[in-house]
């Protein structure tokens, strides 16, 4: 049997590193300890991306040529995607955008954005994953569903391992809470901690929790026993370390009033110590976040106009895409299939490059596609956890071809 | 009885009862026990079954299995992938496997109606028969 060798899996945005992976003749032979969807990232893609210009197949250096000059002639370009792409990829797109005075977006403009751009204002306290392994008693899944979307995250540091103050395991020294509209597979897990809440209902739940909290009585506005969000908030308080995981489910929920997720978290930390962490989905989304508002101070949704960087929804992706943006670039993502239709359809129109390794529904109606590596298989580079913390992502095997930080500084060279 | 028991506890097969096999008055006691006896093929000797369809490789049963635990307290016992060979669980290809089942909480003279990897079981993928 070959060595095997220790591999940061970029499957999801948990980013676990003791993935063991046996390579011969640089085809993978067997691989340990990562989940389905893990194992599934390391065989890579199901079609692979072709180059081609209208369609038609190219050779990799006109796709990158055609790329550059639909940006150049673009008034209004967009640059989209990123969340599927290594820090110094992110940092390249980002350079691109200012380079051409374009918008510039990820997928977290819809998803994560808003809770991670609390963390990074200190507006919201957060903590690592070591930091809930070895210390959290209380945990919290409210909107979220990490059993299916990031399959190891109990396993690994929210409720089974042991850790520093949590020896006995997790039936005797760790509560798990799951607050959601549906019985997802963590609510399974929570059992009788699994609180039924109405769709859109989160902000109430949490106007309501937070009077439990303040020892007044909680008023919902459909029937709900307020005997139980009394003893949730029990709980809550004799938490000695909380941690709430935000999942989409509450973010898209409460998104309009967005201030309640700090009103909530300073209320409890009035009574307790609780932290919260963002279920970013895609392996880098909280990077992008992070190396964005680095350049610019900004999170996401950033116009590079001639008075400097500039965020509003209006550089959102969204709005760009429902007018304003004449050309879009997709880096990493497959907006056709992930975005409404009402918003995508405008893709069809315009002109549109995408560089992604595999093939995928917005492939079929590009100008221009431009194959590049995967990140974490055959790219390396750095991201960011979830949490906020920074991996080294190094590839598994070797491979000829472009990644997509090396397309899109092609694509500046011949721009600038 | 006593071949009844040790049907039940998977040291003998059916199949090894003669008269149940061999004489036609026995035909309809068989097909119910064939019937009955289907869910236990291919049980470990514990009477553990792992429905690998149904599994999604999320570990929960290799951390907070005991055994896992006591024989690799600073891997699974930690939350990462076991780092030795005396476990019961580990993942590999995405699935669940088992080995060293006789090391069992539900083996053996000390035997416990141990539940902690069925009940962390997010797709009910693990069973004992
Ligand atoms: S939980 Fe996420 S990072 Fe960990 S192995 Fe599964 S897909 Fe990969
Ligand atoms: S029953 Fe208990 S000891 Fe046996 S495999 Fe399951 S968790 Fe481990
Ligand atoms: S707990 Fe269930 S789904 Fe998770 S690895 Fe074990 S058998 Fe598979």
């Amino acid at each position: 049997m070959t060595e095997p060798i220790t591999w940061t899996c970029t499957g999801c945005a948990l980013l676990c590193e003791d993935i063991q992976v046996y390579i011969k003749d640089n085809r993978v032979e067997k691989v340990e300890h990562a989940c389905l969807k893990g194992k599934a990232r390391v065989y890579g893609c199901k079609h692979t991306a072709m180059s081609t210009v209208d369609q038609e197949e190219v050779d990799v250096n006109n796709a990158i040529s055609q790329a550059a000059e639909i940006l150049e002639k673009a008034k209004n370009p967009l640059l989209y995607g990123w969340s599927n792409s290594t820090s110094e990829a992110q940092v390249a797109g980002i350079e691109l955008a200012q380079t051409l005075g374009a918008c510039i977006d990820s997928t977290s403009s819809f998803c994560q954005g808003i809770t991670i751009n609390e963390i990074i204002n200190g507006n919201v306290p957060s903590c690592t994953l070591e930091d809930v392994r070895e210390k959290a008693d209380v945990v919290v899944y409210w909107g979220a569903d990490p059993m299916s979307s990031h399959p190891r995250h109990l396993s690994k540091y929210s409720y089974f391992p042991r850790g520093e103050l949590r020896q006995r395991g997790y039936e005797e020294d760790r509560t798990a809470i799951c607050i959601d509209v549906t019985q997802s597979r963590t609510a399974k897990i929570s059992k009788g901690m699994f609180f039924s809440i109405l769709p859109g209902g989160d902000a109430e739940f949490m106007r309501a929790l937070m009077d439990g909290l303040a020892g007044r009585v909680p008023k919902l506005s459909y029937d709900f026993d307020v005997k139980r969000i009394l003893e949730l908030a029990a709980v809550l308080k004799k938490a000695e370390f909380g941690v709430i995981f935000a999942g989409l489910g509450l973010v898209y929920s409460i998104k309009e009033e967005f201030d309640l997720i700090s009103e909530f978290m300073n209320t409890l930390n009035r009574f307790s110590n609780f932290f919260l962490i963002p279920m970013a989905g895609h392996f880098n989304m909280r990077g992008f976040n992070h190396n964005l508002h680095e350049e610019t101070g900004y999170i996401h949704r950033v116009g590079f106009t001639k008075n400097g960087p500039v965020s509003s929804v209006e550089y959102s992706v969204v709005e760009q895409l429902k007018h304003g943006a004449d050309a879009v670039m997709v880096v990493g993502s497959d907006p056709l299939a992930s975005l409404p239709l009402s918003i995508s359809r405008r893709l069809k129109d315009i002109p549109l490059i995408l560089v992604d390794p595999c093939s995928n529904l917005t492939t079929r109606v590009a100008d221009v596609t431009i194959p590049c590596g995967v990140s974490g298989i055959e790219v390396g580079g750095t991201a960011i956890r979830l949490d906020g913390k920074k991996m080294d992502i190094s590839p598994l095997m070797q491979v000829d071809g472009l990644s997509d930080e090396m397309i899109v500084r092609r694509i500046m060279e011949e721009v600038s | 009885m006593a071949f009844a028991v040790a049907l039940l506890s998977r040291t003998k097969q059916y199949t090894e009862c003669p008269p149940l096999m061999e004489e036609d008055k026995y035909i309809d006691s068989r097909q119910k026990l064939e019937i009955i006896l289907k869910p236990m093929e291919g049980a470990e000797e514990t009477g553990l079954i792992i429905h690998e369809e149904l599994c999604s490789g999320c570990g929960n049963c290799v951390v907070a299995c005991p055994v896992n635990v006591a024989n690799d307290p600073y891997g699974s016992g930690r939350g990462f992938g076991p780092t030795n060979e005396k476990v019961i669980f580990r993942v590999e290809n995405g699935k669940v496997k088992a080995a060293n089942v006789k090391e069992c909480r539900r083996f053996g003279k000390d035997r416990i109606l141990c539940r902690a990897c069925i009940d962390p079981c997010p797709t009910e993928a693990i069973e004992f028969v």
